[in-house]
C-alpha cells in the first residue's frame, strides 16, 4: 500500500471539503452554533419563564386569615391582605389577569376547626388556594404559602424531625455535574457525530459512483485498498471536526440549557484525562460509524438511496444512546465489545467520572478493528464491478 | 509483427434485473455482452472495433481496462494478465470513455496533477507533461476552471489530457469524438494520429465508418459479442466501401444466427 497515494486521497478530500464554504458552514460551523444558540436560547426562555427574583415577597389576599396563618407568612416574607368575601371575586379576576399572585380563603373559624379536628374524624378544614400556574411570579407565591402551610401541618403533630438544618445529599457538584452530563451527552454525540458523518460519507462515495467519478479513479494504478483506507481516513476527519463543532456549542450551552442554578455545571469539571479519553473514544466511534456508512453507500446508486440505507443504522445509534439515560456504566469489560453501545458507555462513564482507563482501552481498540474491517469490505466493494457499476 | 494486446476468448455475462427484462419483454435472466472474443494488436498501430450499439465493443474495452473483469478468456497486454495483473496493465494504459467522469468541483490543473499523482508522475514531471497536453488542446484558458463550469468539448479535452498525463504506451478510447463539435473532433483525431506517429498503440471504438476510415490500421468487427470479421482495413472491406461491407458482415452474421 503506498502512502502517497492514501495522502492524494486524502488531500483530495480535504480539498473537496475545506475550498467549499457552504459545505464547511453546514457541515462544521453550524452544527455547533446552532446548537449553542438553540440550547441557550432555550435555557434563557426556560428560566424566564420560570424564575422569580430573589427578594419575592408576593402578596396573599385572604378571607378569614386566622392570626396564626398570618404570624407564620410574615415570617416567611409574605404579605398577607385581608380581603372580605365578596372582595374575593375581584381579586381572582386580578390573577387571571396577572394582577395578582394568590388568594387564600379560609374557613371563618380556621384555628377552632383545626384545635376541633381529630385525623379520620369526618372532613379536615379546607383552605381553598386560587393562583394562575402561567405566572411564574403566581406559581411562585402558590409554592411559597403552600411549603408554609405544610410546615404548619406538620409542627401541629410534630414527632420527630429529618434532617433539621442539615445538607444530607453528600454528592459533590462535580458528581452532580458529572451525572447530568453523563445521561444526556452520550445520547447528543451519537446524533451529532452520526449526523457529521451521513453530511459527508454518502456524498464522497455513492456520489462519486452516481456522477461517474468513481470509476476514473479505477482505471487508475491507484489500488482499491489505498482508495477506501483514504476515503474512511479523510471522511473520519472531516466527520470529527462536525462532531467536535457539535461537542463544543452543546458544552458550553448546557449549563445554560439546565439552568445552573444550584449545580455547577461547566466544562472545566473535567481534567486533561478526561477530555484525552473522550477524544479517543469519539475519534475511534467516528471512524467505525464512518466505515459502517461508507460501506452502506458502496452499494448505492445514489446519494439519496445510500442516505435511505443508512436509516437504519442511524436508528440504531439513537436506540443505543439513549442507552446512557438509564442504569448505571458497566464494569464488566465484555460490554464495552459491543459496538457503538461502547461507545456510549465509555462516554457516559468518562463524562460520570466513572470510567476505567481499560473500558476506554477496549472501546478505542475495539472502535479501530471494525473501522479496518469496515475499510477491507469498502475495498472489496471497490473491487467489485457488480457494485462499483451496478445499473 | 510485434503483438502489444492479446485477446483469448474473451467471455462476459450480465445478470438481468427484473427492470430490465420487463423493458426488454424478455424472460431471460442473462444476457452474454461479450461471447468469445479474440484478437490481436499490433504495436504502433491503431485498432479500430467497430459495431452496432449494444454489440460488445464497451464491454470488450472496460475488460481490457479492468474496469471489469472476464468472466471466462484473458487478455495480454505488454504480457500483463488483465486478470491477474490488473494494477501494472492499469499502468500501461490510458482510458478514455463517457462512462468515466472528472469530478465536478475540481478544475482541469488540479485534476491532471492529482490523476498524474497516481500514476506516479514527479511534480516536475507532472508539470512539463501537463503544459504539453494542455497546450496541445488548448486547455490553458480554462484550465484553473471548475469542470462544472465547462462545456462537453473542454470536459472531453480535458479528460483525455487527464488519461494521457502518464504517457501511456497502449491507449483506448471507447468512442473518442463522441458529442463533440466538429472543431474538437478534428482536434482529437490529429491528436490520435500524432500518437501513432509518436510509436503508441491505439485502441478505438467507434461506430463511425469515416472515422475508422481515416485514422485505423486495421479493424475489427464486432457483432453480438462475436468477432465477425477482423484485419486490415483492405482485408475486411475487401473492394467495398467499409459502410457497405460492414451492413453485408451484419446481415450475414445476423441471417446466420437467426
Amino acid at each position: 500500500m503506498k502512502k502517497s497515494n492514501i495522502g492524494a486521497i486524502i488531500r483530495k478530500e480535504f480539498n473537496r471539503f475545506f475550498t467549499d464554504r457552504r459545505l464547511v458552514m453546514t457541515a462544521i460551523i453550524l452544527p455547533g452554533l446552532m446548537i449553542y444558540l438553540l440550547y441557550s436560547f432555550m435555557g434563557s426562555a426556560m428560566s424566564n419563564m420560570y424564575s422569580v427574583e430573589d427578594d419575592f415577597a408576593p402578596t396573599v389576599y385572604a378571607v378569614n386569615a386566622p392570626d396564626s396563618i398570618a404570624a407564620l407568612a410574615q415570617e416567611a416574607g409574605m404579605t398577607l391582605t385581608d380581603v372580605s368575601p365578596q372582595e374575593a371575586e375581584g381579586v381572582r379576576a386580578q390573577i387571571v389577569d396577572k394582577q395578582a399572585e394568590l388568594l387564600a380563603v379560609f374557613p371563618a373559624d380556621f384555628d377552632a376547626q383545626v384545635a376541633a379536628y381529630a385525623p379520620g374524624a369526618g372532613e379536615a378544614p379546607n383552605i381553598e388556594l386560587y393562583y394562575n400556574s402561567t405566572d411564574a411570579d403566581s406559581a411562585e407565591a402558590y409554592a411559597m404559602f403552600t411549603a408554609m402551610l405544610d410546615g404548619y401541618e406538620s409542627s401541629l403533630v410534630n414527632k420527630f424531625d429529618v434532617n433539621r438544618g442539615v445538607s444530607a445529599d453528600l454528592a459533590s457538584e462535580r458528581d452532580t455535574a458529572g451525572q447530568i452530563f453523563s445521561s444526556m451527552l452520550p445520547l447528543l454525540m451519537m446524533v451529532f457525530l452520526f449526523s457529521g458523518c451521513m453530511a459527508i460519507a454518502p456524498e464522497s462515495i455513492a456520489g462519486e459512483k452516481e456522477r461517474g467519478s468513481i470509476a476514473t479513479l479505477l482505471v487508475t494504478p491507484l489500488g482499491r485498498g489505498e482508495l477506501a483506507m483514504g476515503k474512511v481516513i479523510s471522511l473520519g476527519c472531516i466527520s470529527l471536526l462536525s462532531g467536535a463543532s457539535s461537542f463544543l456549542g452543546t458544552m458550553l450551552s448546557l449549563p445554560k440549557l439546565m439552568g445552573a442554578g444550584d449545580v455547577a455545571l461547566e466544562a472545566a469539571a473535567y481534567g486533561a484525562g478526561d477530555y484525552a479519553a473522550l477524544f479517543a473514544v469519539i475519534a475511534s466511534t467516528v471512524l467505525l460509524l464512518t466505515g459502517m456508512i461508507a460501506v452502506l453507500s458502496a452499494f448505492a446508486k445514489t446519494v439519496k438511496e445510500a442516505s435511505m440505507l443508512v436509516m437504519p443504522l442511524m436508528i440504531v445509534s439513537m436506540l443505543v444512546g439513549v442507552t446512557s439515560m438509564f442504569g448505571d456504566v458497566h464494569a464488566q469489560l465484555g460490554w464495552y465489545c459491543i459496538p457503538l453501545y461502547n461507545s456510549v458507555q465509555c462516554m457516559s462513564g468518562v463524562l460520570a467520572f466513572s470510567a476505567s482507563a481499560a473500558a476506554v482501552g477496549v472501546t478505542v481498540a475495539v472502535n479501530l478493528a471494525l473501522a479496518a474491517c469496515m475499510t477491507l469490505i469498502l475495498r472489496r466493494l471497490f473491487n467489485s464491478e457488480s457494485v462499483m457499476f451496478s445499473r | 509483427m510485434d503483438a502489444i494486446l492479446q485477446a483469448m476468448d474473451l467471455k462476459k455475462r450480465f445478470k438481468l434485473s427484473a427492470k430490465q427484462q420487463k423493458l426488454e419483454n424478455s424472460r431471460r435472466k442473462f444476457v452474454d455482452a461479450v461471447g468469445g472474443l479474440s484478437f490481436s494488436v499490433n504495436r504502433g498501430e491503431i485498432y479500430g472495433l467497430l459495431g452496432p450499439n449494444g454489440a460488445g465493443k464497451t464491454t470488450t474495452l472496460r475488460m481490457l481496462a479492468t474496469l471489469i473483469r472476464p468472466d471466462a478468456g484473458d487478455a495480454l497486454l505488454e504480457g500483463k494478465s488483465i486478470v491477474k495483473e490488473p494494477e501494472a496493465v492499469r499502468r500501461r494504459i490510458g482510458f478514455l470513455t463517457s462512462e468515466l467522469k472528472l469530478e465536478d468541483y475540481f478544475s482541469p490543473s488540479y485534476l491532471f496533477d492529482f490523476f498524474a499523482q497516481l500514476h506516479g508522475l514527479s511534480p516536475q514531471a507532472r508539470a512539463a507533461r501537463k503544459a504539453e497536453l494542455f497546450d496541445t488542446f488548448g486547455i490553458g484558458e480554462f484550465a484553473g476552471v471548475k469542470v462544472a463550469n465547462l462545456s462537453t468539448g473542454m470536459k472531453q479535452k480535458a479528460a483525455l489530457a487527464i488519461s494521457l498525463a502518464h504517457d501511456p504506451d497502449i491507449v483506448i478510447f471507447d468512442e473518442p469524438t463522441n458529442g463533440l463539435d466538429v472543431l474538437t473532433a478534428k482536434v482529437v483525431t490529429d491528436y490520435l494520429l500524432a500518437l501513432r506517429r509518436q510509436g503508441k498503440t491505439l485502441i478505438v471504438s467507434t461506430h463511425i465508418f469515416s472515422l475508422i476510415e481515416k485514422i485505423c490500421d486495421r479493424v475489427g468487427v464486432i457483432i453480438g459479442g462475436k468477432m465477425a470479421a477482423d484485419g486490415t482495413l483492405q482485408e475486411v472491406c475487401a473492394g467495398q466501401s467499409l459502410e457497405d461491407r460492414f451492413f453485408a458482415i451484419y446481415a450475414q452474421t445476423v441471417g446466420e444466427e437467426a
